[in-house]
C-alpha cells in the first residue's frame, strides 16, 4: 500500500476578475476563492493510483481558514485524510518559504509518492513541487501528462515544448502533472456527506518547527518589487472580405505560427 | 432550516454543477426530440441521485428530506422533467426501502441507488385518479401467486422501468383494501401503451401499463395484503415535496433568465428595469418562489421529524410552491415579451413542463381538501 500526498490550494476562481492588491501586492482572495481545478485533477490522478494498486491518499493544504475547503473537496472526492498547514505567522510566503513548510509537515510521514499540480492559476510560480522535491531528497518528475505506479517505480509523459519525454522514478518520489492528467469526478452524495468524519490534522509554526523569524512575507527570500494590471486587450485586426479572406486569414495564422 | 448546513451547501454545490453541465445544455433539445437520457440518469446515479432518503444498508444516500428538497430544486434549474422523474424514481425506492423485506431491499436497492435499473409508480388508473382509494386494478391470490389484471394511466417511465411497484386491489373495502405489489419488467402479461402526447414533460416517456393475467409471487408483495393505501400516502408526502421544488428551481431559472434580460432590453429610451413596473413584477416573481421556498424547508422537517402536522404541511407546501413556480415562469415569459413565446428562449418549455405539477402527486384541488378538512375535522 502506498502513502499518497497531494496538495491542493484555494485560488481565487478564474471566472471571476482577478487582481493583485496594489498594497499589499499578494493576490486578493476575498472574492470567490475554490479549489484549483489543477489539483482536482492531481487528486483525481492520485485516486486512481490508490484504486489501482491499493493506497492511502492524504490532502494537504497551505493557507487561511477557508483553504480548508479545498481540503474538504478532496475528501469528499475520497482522500482519505487532511493536512492543514496554517498560521496567520505564514501569510506571505514566497514559494522558497511554502516549500520549507510543506517539506516540514511531508517531511517525517514516510509518504511514497507527492502529486502536485504543475503550477497553480493565482501565484503562477511553477516551483513549489521542485523546490519540495529538493527539500525531501525526493526524485522529481515534472509536467506529467500521464502517470503509472507500478512495482515501486512511477512512469509518466512529461511535456516539452515539442512533444513529450517518457520518465521514471523509483519511489519514493515527487511528481507535478499538468492538465491533461485526467478528468476530475464528481464528489458523490456519500463521499460528501463523510468528509466531514475524515481525520483532518492542522498544523502551525510550532508544529512544522520553523522560527518565526524565518516566517511569512517579512522575511520572504523574494521581494515583488511592483504590480501593474494587464494593459486592455487592444481591438482585433479585421479582415474585409474583397474575394481574398481565406487566404489572409490562413497567412495571418501561419505568421502567428498557430497553423 | 435557514441557513442551510455547510454539508447541504456541499451537497448544493456538487448538484449544481452536474444540474449546469449535465442537464441544463441538453433540456432544449432533449425537449424537441422527446429523448429520455437514461444514461444521464445513471450519471446522476453514480453520484448518489437514485435513492437519495433511502437507508445507507442497501446503497441509499441516507440523506433527509430537508437535504432532498435542495437537490430537486438544483436539478430543476437544469431541467425539471428530469428533476421531477428522479422524484418518482426515488420515490419508488424509497417505498421499497421503507416497506421491503431485507430480500427485497436487498435485491432491489443497490441498482435503483446507482439508476442502473429504474422504478415507476403505479397509481392512477383511467377511472381512478383523485379518487385513488376507488381504484379496480385487481390482484387475486392464486396459491403462492398474486395474478394481476387492469390498467394503470399516466406512467412516467412506463416501458423503461425495471420495477413497477403496482397499487392493487385484494379487497373490495376501499382505501382498506388495496396492496401494493412489485412487477418486474418482462413479466409475461406486462405491457405498455403508446407513449402519450402531452404538453411538456417531452423529455421523459408516460404510458399505460396493462396488466393482463400478470402473475407474481407472493414474496413479491410490499408489506401485508391491505397495506398498500397507506404506503402509497405516505410516498406522496415526499413526493409532494420534491415536485414542489421541483417547481422552485424551473421558476428560479426563469426568474434569473428575466432578470438578465430587462437589465439589457431597451424600450422608450432605457432599459426596461429603469420601469418600476418591472421592478415590482421581479419582486412579486421572487418573493412567490422565497415564500414558497421557507415553506416547503418547513413541511420538509416535518416530515423528517415526523410532525403529526406533515400531511397538512406538505400538502400547503406543494400547492404553493408548484402555483408559484408555474406563476413565475408565465410571468417570465411575459417579461420578455415575444422573445418569450420563441421556444430559442426555453421559457415557454419551462411552463409547460412545470404546468403538470399542478396537477400530479395530487392535484392542487386535493391539496386545498387535505388542508381544508385539517381544519375543520372531517
Amino acid at each position: 500500500m502506498i502513502k499518497i500526498a497531494v496538495l491542493v490550494k484555494e485560488v481565487p476562481d478564474t471566472w471571476s476578475d482577478r487582481r493583485i492588491d496594489p498594497g499589499t501586492k499578494r493576490v486578493d482572495r476575498d472574492g470567490d476563492v475554490v479549489i484549483d481545478e489543477i489539483n482536482e485533477k492531481a487528486v483525481e490522478a492520485a485516486l486512481q493510483v490508490k484504486e489501482s494498486g491499493g493506497g492511502e491518499v492524504t490532502a494537504v493544504t497551505m493557507g487561511p481558514k477557508n483553504a480548508l475547503d479545498a481540503v474538504r473537496k478532496a475528501l469528499a472526492m475520497g482522500a482519505d485524510a487532511g493536512i492543514h498547514i496554517i498560521d496567520e505567522a505564514l501569510g506571505g510566503s514566497d514559494a522558497l518559504q511554502t516549500s520549507a513548510a510543506l517539506a516540514a509537515a511531508l517531511g517525517s510521514r514516510g509518504f511514497d509518492l507527492v502529486i502536485a499540480g504543475n503550477e497553480s492559476t493565482d501565484g503562477r510560480t511553477a516551483a513549489v513541487p521542485a523546490m519540495l522535491a529538493e527539500r525531501l531528497g525526493l526524485s522529481q518528475a515534472t509536467f506529467l501528462r500521464t502517470l503509472t505506479v507500478k512495482d515501486g517505480t512511477v512512469t509518466g509523459e512529461r511535456m516539452t515544448d515539442d512533444g513529450h519525454v517518457e520518465v521514471r522514478a523509483s519511489l519514493p518520489a515527487l511528481v507535478s502533472v499538468t492538465e491533461q492528467i485526467a478528468e476530475a469526478r464528481f464528489p458523490n452524495f456519500k463521499g460528501i456527506m463523510a468528509a466531514k468524519k475524515k481525520p483532518v490534522e492542522t498544523l502551525g509554526l510550532a508544529e512544522l518547527g520553523i522560527a518565526a523569524g524565518d516566517a511569512g512575507g517579512a522575511n520572504s527570500w523574494s521581494v515583488v518589487e511592483t504590480v501593474a494590471a494587464k494593459p486592455p486587450r487592444e481591438g482585433g485586426t479585421i479582415i474585409k472580405d474583397d474575394g481574398t479572406a481565406g487566404q489572409k486569414l490562413a497567412d495571418y495564422l501561419a505568421s502567428a505560427k498557430l497553423i | 432550516m435557514y441557513p442551510i448546513s455547510e454539508d447541504q451547501q456541499a451537497l448544493v454545490d456538487m448538484v449544481r454543477q452536474f444540474s449546469t453541465e449535465s442537464l441544463a445544455p441538453k433540456a432544449a433539445e432533449w425537449d424537441e426530440t422527446h429523448h429520455f437520457p437514461v444514461e444521464v440518469l445513471r450519471k446522476a446515479g453514480e453520484l448518489g441521485m437514485g435513492a437519495m432518503y433511502s437507508r445507507e444498508e442497501f446503497g441509499g444516500a441516507g440523506l433527509s428530506r430537508a437535504d432532498a428538497i435542495l437537490i430537486f430544486e438544483e436539478l430543476a434549474k437544469g431541467d425539471p422533467t428530469i428533476a421531477a422523474y428522479i422524484s418518482i424514481h426515488n420515490m419508488v425506492a424509497w417505498m421499497i426501502d421503507a416497506y421491503g423485506t431485507p430480500a427485497q431491499r436487498e435485491e432491489w436497492i443497490p441498482s435503483l441507488a446507482t439508476m442502473e435499473r429504474l422504478g415507476s409508480y403505479c397509481l392512477t388508473e383511467p377511472g381512478a385518479g383523485s379518487d385513488a382509494a376507488a381504484l379496480s386494478t385487481r390482484a387475486v391470490r392464486d396459491g403462492d401467486d398474486y395474478v394481476i389484471n387492469g390498467t394503470k394511466q399516466f406512467i412516467s417511465g412506463a416501458g423503461t422501468s425495471a420495477i413497477y411497484v403496482v397499487m392493487t386491489r385484494t379487497a373490495d373495502t376501499g382505501s382498506g383494501g388495496v396492496t401494493a405489489i412489485l412487477v418486474p419488467d418482462g413479466t409475461p402479461g406486462l405491457s405498455f401503451g403508446p407513449p402519450e402526447k402531452k404538453m411538456g414533460w417531452h423529455a421523459q416517456p408516460t404510458r399505460a401499463v396493462v396488466f393482463e393475467d400478470v402473475r407474481v409471487p407472493v414474496a413479491n408483495r410490499l408489506a401485508e395484503e391491505g397495506d398498500g393505501f397507506g404506503i402509497a400516502m405516505n410516498g406522496l408526502n415526499g413526493g409532494r415535496l420534491n415536485i414542489g421544488a421541483c417547481s422552485i428551481g424551473g421558476g428560479q431559472a426563469a426568474l434569473d433568465q428575466a432578470v438578465e434580460y430587462v437589465k439589457t432590453r431597451v424600450a422608450f429610451g432605457k432599459p426596461l428595469v429603469a420601469q418600476q413596473s418591472i421592478l415590482f413584477e421581479l419582486a412579486d416573481m421572487d418573493t412567490q418562489l422565497e415564500s414558497a421556498r421557507t415553506l416547503l424547508a418547513r413541511a420538509a422537517n416535518a416530515l423528517d421529524s415526523d410532525d403529526a402536522d406533515k400531511v397538512r404541511l406538505c400538502a400547503m407546501a406543494k400547492r404553493v410552491a408548484t402555483d408559484a413556480g408555474f406563476a413565475v415562469a408565465n410571468s417570465a415569459i411575459q417579461l420578455h415579451g415575444g422573445y418569450g413565446y420563441l421556444t430559442e428562449y426555453g421559457l415557454e418549455r419551462i411552463v409547460r413542463d412545470l404546468r403538470v405539477h399542478q396537477i400530479l402527486e395530487g392535484t392542487n384541488e386535493i391539496m386545498r381538501l387535505i388542508v381544508g378538512r385539517s381544519l375543520v375535522g372531517r
